[in-house]
């Protein structure tokens, strides 16, 4: 049996940040990843973020992640496990793992789950062949391998993620055919689909994909439009001819460890799918289970590195850890991940996590 | 939507299977997962689930909300035997 105070499941921003905090208020930390190296999703993003400064706005994800893999390594109290992962939270809260190929038991007194979260797929004929993606594989493969994922490229989902993914498929030298999505109007930034315009990528809202065609690869696809009802209008089909077609309809929350803990979960359309109730403190129905990042809702990197320094701090005081001037820290944070949130998309997701924590606090209320 | 496309990937059920079953009178994730796998493979249901609880959705009328997906249970991913076994024969990590 392995021991430690707080477990981070998850290397990606929010643990990353969640551990540094934790490791500053004085816990032991064993940090987990499933990856051969941390930083999580952050390594592929070679843009520039936005947000505000103190989340590295205008730094791109691949540096952020240096800057925070060179504070997690300057601290002594943190163990990292590469190429680990958690497989089982058990009642008596001995957690299982499969490191490298040897299974083991760790014990430990918080946990903070940062899975992240996972891709959507699509239903269509054909949606099985080669050479159909999710943008974030693509992006995997084009940032983090540099393979080109094919010629020419059919992008469906006009949010950020495909956005800024067909904008990384041009500097990369691949064509993109177009960019479609079923919603009426473009879900990402402006200023990501204005930049794929001016490269003159066509983007077609109101848009599905009919069927994907070839044989043992993908050949095509064939789009067509969508009335007001979603439904598709006939003889507005248009035939593409592309190998590669990556799919950016969304995430869902990567939250299996948190449904086998026992956690209350609710379904959130806002937030991806189902997600856990969790307080101010980040912490779940199950005291001890914290969440940080997406697994609590998708929105993301720089509110998941906030939410990770706020689950750490929090985590730790759990266990009788503090920091100087903790509550003025945790304020801090709060009026930050106010901040990231307040656009009229930050709204709706600001409301989402208000409903979680109000039905966690209405149940803990009724249980006294 | 044509009935072909495949939802579940690793037990290689269309849409047109999920339909089926359904009509059939299994109507919730772990009906259909016990009568099917859909969820038991490789991707433990993070691929496949969405995409049933919408089917599901639409054939009993319920929101997605109102449903739930199938029971979670260690491990979230394959492990081999070997590997248990040698934790529970003893070893530094093993108690």
């Amino acid at each position: 049996m392995k021991y430690t105070d707080v477990l981070i499941i998850g290397g990606g921003p929010a643990g990353l940040c969640a551990a540094i905090s934790a490791a500053e208020a004085g816990c032991k930390v064993l940090l987990v990843d499933r990856n051969r190296s941390l930083g999580g999703q952050l390594v592929k993003q070679t843009h520039m973020f936005f947000g505000s400064e103190k989340q590295y706005a205008s730094v791109r994800g691949i540096d952020i992640s240096k800057i925070l893999l060179n504070q997690i390594h300057d601290k002594e109290n943190i163990e990292i496990l590469n190429d680990t992962t958690i497989l089982g939270i058990y009642e008596d809260g001995v957690i299982t793992a499969e490191s490298s190929g040897i299974y083991m038991k760790i014990k430990v007194k918080s946990t903070i789950v940062a899975t992240g979260a996972s891709e959507k797929t699509l239903a269509f004929p054909n949606n099985d062949l080669p050479g159909v993606y999710g943008a974030g594989a693509v992006q995997t493969l084009m940032n983090e391998h540099g393979i080109k994922p094919g010629k020419n490229v059919l992008m469906v989902g006009a949010g950020n993620i495909g956005l800024i993914v067909s904008y990384q498929l041009l500097q990369a030298g691949v064509k993109v055919a177009a960019i479609i999505d079923a919603a009426p109007n473009i879900g990402g930034y402006l200023v990501h689909a204005s930049k794929v315009r001016r490269s003159g990528v066509p983007i077609y809202t109101r848009h599905t994909v009919k069927q994907a065609y070839g044989k043992d690869e993908l050949k095509g696809a064939t789009i067509h439009k969508l009335d007001e009802n979603w439904n598709p209008i006939e003889g507005t089909e248009m035939d593409l001819d592309i190998d590669v077609m990556c799919i950016a309809v969304g995430l869902s929350p990567l939250c299996e460890l948190l449904w086998q803990a026992g956690c209350e979960m609710k379904y959130m359309n806002e937030l991806g799918g189902y997600v856990p109730l969790r307080n101010e403190r980040m912490e779940t129905s199950i005291p001890g289970i914290f969440v940080a990042g997406d697994v609590g809702g998708v929105e993301e990197a720089s509110s998941a590195m906030v939410e990770g320094y706020l689950a750490g701090i929090n985590a730790a005081q759990s266990i009788g850890h503090t920091v100087c001037n903790i509550e003025e820290k945790k304020k801090d944070l709060h009026d930050q991940l106010h901040a990231l949130r307040s656009g009229p998309v930050g709204t709706k997701i600001r409301e989402g996590i208000t409903q979680l924590q109000t039905v966690l606090e209405a149940a803990a209320s009724s249980s006294l | 939507m044509d009935d072909n496309a495949i939802v579940c990937r690793c037990s290689d059920l269309t849409v047109k299977d999920v339909r089926n079953l359904i009509a059939k009178g299994f109507t919730t994730f772990d009906e259909l997962k016990r009568i099917s796998r859909i969820g038991m493979g490789p991707c433990q249901g993070r691929t496949c689930a969405q995409l049933v609880l919408r089917e599901l959705s639409i054939a009993t009328g319920k929101q997605i909300s109102e449903l739930k997906p199938g029971t979670y249970r260690p491990p979230v991913k394959g492990i081999k035997l070997g590997a248990i076994c040698e934790c529970s024969t003893g070893g530094e990590v093993h108690d």
